[in-house]
This record gives structure tokens, sequence and C-alpha cells, in this order.
């Protein structure tokens, strides 16, 4: 869990990003804090599904269920064998 | 009462002087959008009213009275003086919905310079194309976004100023770049307004059309008198209204309506700088008893998706009047908000070169689920033949939608392209590029584009732009795009591309694409599918047949294939 927290983060952090001073935790809030927007989230999504071979059926990828990296590795896991 | 009192009453003997003698103005006076939505409110005894409430995603809020909006412009307007800014310069406002998007905005047009606002997300190349065709002077810009300015600064030699608007210290300025703080910066109380006319230029929005590159449709001052009316016509935006715009002012439903029709009638608005939530957005509307609510058909169906009892969770009852913009408003979500909120969503139709709304529901009128409604008092609409331009009198007959040009928020012309403005008009008809019917009772409903332009969540995306950027990534050899239909977006972006030797088609490289494209784009033109081809359908001229992709994507007949190139 530890480490998917670290992989997500990272790639949050790589791809979403703009202000490269922002400090980013597992918690901070991703969407409604305007890091990811409600179309880049499709690509976060693809991005969790190439990583881990799942599919998240799109009416579980919500913005609540992505705003921070916590939850969303929460949905993740919920989806791995 | 609702403001407009009866729609086929004002429409008998319509004219534009209505708005002119409320809002005081005489043919050949000094106007000034700046002016009427700040100063003209504080000389009607408002100026301790609350024009604007605004709220951070953390629940940071901010609040200013009509005399503080007054001089936080006058401030913005005497810094860009200062900096060498004059009339006609533009200059860019790139900055998420921060209080100084609003008022650097009208501080902008208080000095005559022409506004361009542009949506915060696009990318460096999306951002540059605007930027370099309007040849922009100065950018106000947030310190998150100003990496991606940076990256132009080579290509963007009239660009001389850069100003952060929340530049901590914390880093050096670099070239070009200044910090201006608003808070801090000494409140201009008495200022020289620049004495822009009727046709001086206001505001320069971008959009997108099929080919060529994102068109400049360039706004004049007099526009206001459009705006002014509709939003107190249409919005029925009342003095005690607390009004919230979910529009972002980088688009043109954000400043026509978040800014300039709220203000110039005095009404106190909110503005939320978050990503979208349900639950946040009815907090919003519950902590601030909203009362008008202006939004669109996307964040309505995400609404929906996101189910009526969370909408029992929070005391809407302040809610007075809805409307929607952006893309055609299903019944669906019509009957849906008026069984969950006890209000329906009244639709309304424009577009960026159209400046305000032209085909609207009215309050008192009755409204028929999934209809655009009727024309504004004074404008002359029609659905006009293919071919021969002339108006289709048959009821329930597609056509193109034509107007009349003459009303005040009418563009003036595309930015340094006469030639496009001009294709935009046949017979003495403004063309918007939308087909549509009209009912035996005059009601308009929408059919669909007349090109190839993909309207998604509201916002028009060009598919030659995403088609010549996906031929820069280095594994794309051909390519062709198209919309495919989305439950909640209306439309979404699709790609269908041939591969360059030595790649292979895999998810990752499709991560890949789509990500570049976001970043060098925007999110609304990343495709959110990719499909891999051997060869993409073409003419025997070698015209890429999109027509084809599109119906395919649609479930349509494909149409006429003879002209198709042979295997």
């Amino acid at each position: 869990m530890a480490e998917m927290k670290d992989i997500v983060l990272q790639y949050v952090i790589n791809e979403y990003l703009e202000d490269e001073d922002e400090v980013l935790t597992y918690d901070t809030p991703l969407i409604s804090g305007g890091i990811v927007d409600s179309f880049s989230m499709v690509s976060l999504k693809r991005f969790l599904e190439n990583k881990y071979k799942i599919s998240i059926p799109d009416d579980k990828a919500t913005p609540e269920a992505f705003d921070t990296v916590n939850k969303i590795c929460d949905l993740v896991n919920g989806y791995l064998k | 009462m609702a403001n407009i009192d009866s729609y086929e009453e004002r429409i008998k003997d319509f004219s534009w002087e209505i708005a002119e003698k409320e809002l005081d103005y005489k043919p050949g006076n000094v106007i000034n959008i700046g002016w009427y939505c700040t100063d003209r409110i504080c000389q009607m005894g408002k100026a301790d009213k609350t024009a604007l409430i605004w709220e951070g995603y953390s629940g940071e809020e901010k609040k200013y009275t009509f005399d503080d909006i007054r001089k936080a412009t006058n401030t913005i307007g005497h810094y860009l003086r200062n900096l060498g800014v004059k009339e006609e310069d533009r200059v860019c406002l790139f900055m998420d919905k921060i209080p100084e998007l609003y008022l650097g905005f009208l501080g902008v047009l208080k000095i005559g310079a022409i506004a361009q606002p542009l949506f915060s997300a696009f990318g460096d190349e999306s951002l540059f194309v605007r930027l370099d065709s309007a040849q922009t002077k100065a950018i106000i810009t947030q310190r998150k976004h100003v990496g991606k300015v940076r990256k132009l600064l080579d290509r963007m030699p009239s660009l001389e100023h850069i100003i952060i608007v929340d530049h901590d210290g914390l880093k050096p300025l670099k070239e070009r770049e200044k910090a201006f703080d608003l808070e801090k910066a000494e409140k201009i109380d008495k200022f020289d307004i620049f004495p822009t006319k009727a046709e001086s230029p206001s505001v320069l929005h971008y959009t997108s059309g099929t080919t060529g590159l994102p068109k400049g449709v360039k706004h004049v001052h007099y526009s206001i008198m459009s705006q002014y009316l509709t939003a107190k016509w249409v919005l029925d935006i009342q003095d005690s209204d607390i009004y919230w715009c979910t529009a972002d002012p980088g688009w043109v439903t954000g400043t026509s309506y978040g800014i300039i029709g709220a203000w110039a009638n005095g009404a106190t608005q909110c503005v939320l700088d978050a990503g979208f939530s349900a639950e946040n957005w009815y907090k919003f509307i519950e902590k601030h008893k909203i009362s008008m609510w202006y939004s669109a058909p996307t964040a309505i169906r995400s609404l929906m998706k996101a189910g009526a009892e969370l909408v029992k969770q929070f005391d809407l009852s302040s809610l007075r009047h809805l409307a929607s913009v952006g893309e055609p408003l299903n019944a669906e979500a019509v009957i849906w908000s008026e069984k969950v909120f006890g209000l329906p969503f009244y639709d309304t139709y424009w577009q960026t070169e159209t400046g305000s709304m032209m085909i609207c529901n009215y309050p008192g009128m009755k409204i028929k689920p999934g209809s655009m409604g009727k024309p504004f008092p004074g404008i002359t609409a029609a659905v006009l033949d293919e071919k021969t331009f002339e108006p289709i009198t048959e009821p329930n007959k597609p056509g193109l939608i034509g107007f009349r040009p003459g009303w005040p928020s009418m563009m003036r012309t595309y930015w340094n392209n006469e030639e496009t403005y001009k294709k935009k008009f046949s017979n003495g008809w403004y063309l918007p590029g939308d087909k549509s019917t009209i009912d035996k009772d005059g009601y308009y409903w929408f059919v669909g584009r007349d090109d190839d332009v993909i309207n998604t969540a509201g916002h028009l995306v060009s598919p030659f732009e995403v088609e010549s950027a996906l031929l820069e990534h280095p594994a794309v050899a051909e390519s062709a795009v198209v919309s495919k239909p989305d439950e909640v977006n209306m439309e979404v972006v699709k790609a269908f591309v041939t591969l360059k030797p030595g790649y292979e088609p895999n998810d990752d490289l499709e991560l890949e694409i789509m990500n570049f494209i976001r970043k060098k784009l925007s999110p609304l033109a990343m495709p959110q599918e990719i499909e891999y081809l051997d060869k993409l359908p073409k003419t025997r001229s070698g015209k890429i047949m999109r027509r084809m992709l599109r119906a395919q994507e649609w479930g349509q007949d494909i149409g006429d294939t003879s002209t198709l190139e042979d295997d």
C-alpha cells in the first residue's frame, strides 16, 4: 500500500502539478483543489488501470473517489485480485 | 414579478434603446464597461453592497463591496498604465478563478486596453498560438502557471510584461516578470478612466473552428447593452439576488455573465474556485444562500449522476431561478431539476461570437423540456435552407440557424482575420454553425453542428488542432480526430492514429499520447480514447474521411463511400 501511494503521488506530481513549489501529500485534495480536473481524471484512471492491470468502472471513478492519493489507493485496492 | 414581465409583450415593440436608457447612455457618449460595472453602481448608492463573495477550495473566503471593486479595478488599471500599457494593447488574463481575474478584467478595460482572458488549463502550445495571434503585450498570471509562459519567451518578443499576482519572493523573478500584490498595493480612489466609445474594442476571446488556428473574437464596449439586458430579463437578476455563474472567465460565459452582465446589474455574485464536486456545490449554495444559478449541462448531468438523495442533505430553499448554457440541455435534465430542486433549468443558446444570449427560455414563458426556447426580443432569427440560405417556413424541418446582424454584442471581426469573419455570413444572415428546427409554436430545437467542431462540456475543440498536435508525437504517423458521444460531456474527443514503423500499439503508448495532448493543448482537447488503425479512410485525392469515422462513433449510416480510396 505504501509503495502504491508513492507511485501514485509521484505520477500526479510529474503529470499534473504545475506549481513546482507546491508540496503534495497523500491527503492533498487533487480534484476539489484544482490540481487534476475532470477531463484529466480520465488519464489518471487510465494510468491506474494500466499500472495495476485492473478495470475501474466509470461510475466508481467519481471526483470524490479520486480526490486524494489515499482515496485513490483505497479504490484501486478494491479491484486488485 | 419577473423582470421581463411578458415575453410576448416585449417582442412587440422592442428596441435596444431600452438598455441605453436604463444605462443612461446616449449615442456618442463615452462608454466603458469597467466604469459601468463598478463606479456607476457606487454612484447609484450601492457602494457598500457586496459585489463579490469568493471562496477557494480550502474554504478560504474573501468579500468585496462595489466600492472595493471600484478601487481594486482602479488600482490594477493604474499599475498597468504605469507599466506603459495603453489603449488597445492586448492584456492576457491567465489565472484560475481568483479575485484578481475578475478585477483584472475590469482594470484592463478601464485603461482602454483589450482584455484577453484565457483558460488557465491551456497547455503551452495553446497559450502560444493565442498570444502570438493577438501580439499580446502583458499577461497577468499566477505562480503556478508562469512555467508555461516562460517556455514561450523566445517566441514571444511582443510580450513585454509577465505580471505575477501571488509572487511569494522565495525565488527570484525572471526576465520580464513583475510581482503585483493587489492587497498590498496602494488603493487608487480617483482614476482617470479611458474614454472608450461604443465601438472601442473591449474583449478578445479565442474560439476554435474546424480548420486553421483558433480565431480571436473581437468585442466592443457597446456589447454591455446586450449583456446587461439579457442578464436582467433571462437570468432575471434582481437586487436582492445572490447570483452564481459557474463558468470560468477564460470562456465567454464567464465574462459576459460572470462579470459584465452580473455587475452591470449591480448583483452580488459568488465565485467558487474549486474543482467540481456535487457535495461541495450544494454546500456552496446552502452556505451563501444562492438564489440565481447559471450553470452548464455537463455540470447538471454530473449532479444527476451524484443522485437525488444527496440533494436532500442540503437546504437549497434559497434557489429561485436556474439557467443553463454550453451545449443543448437535454429534456431529462430539465425534468430532473424540476423534481429535485422544484425548479427547472432554463436553457439559453448563444456562443462566443454572439457575445450574449440569443435563443432562450424566459421566466413566465412555458418551457418545453429539451427546447432552446425562442429568440431574445430584438433578435431576428431563422432556420435557413442549407443551399439557398432562405428561411424555412415549414415547422420541424431542420436547417441552419441564422441571425440578422445588428445586436450590440455581435462580434465585430476575427482578430486579423477579416476573411474568415466574412465567411460567417450568407444572404445577410450570420451563421453560428449550428442546425435546428422550429416547431409550430416558434420554439427552437437543437439538431447538431454544421461542421466537425467538437463541443465537449460546452467548449469547442478543433479536430484540426488536435490532429496537428498528434503528428508532433514521435510515434504518430497519421491522425484523424472526431467526437464520440458521452453521457456527461455530450461529446468527447476521440483520435484515430496510425503509427510510424518501430512503434507497437499498446495501452501505455495510448496513455502517453493522451498526456502529450493534454499538456500541449489542454485537458479538454485530450483524446479520451485512441484507436490504432493500420490506415485511415481517405478519399482518392488523399483527404482523410473524418465523416466516416464520426458516423461509426455515433452509430450512424456512413453515407456515400464511392470516393473512398481503394485498398
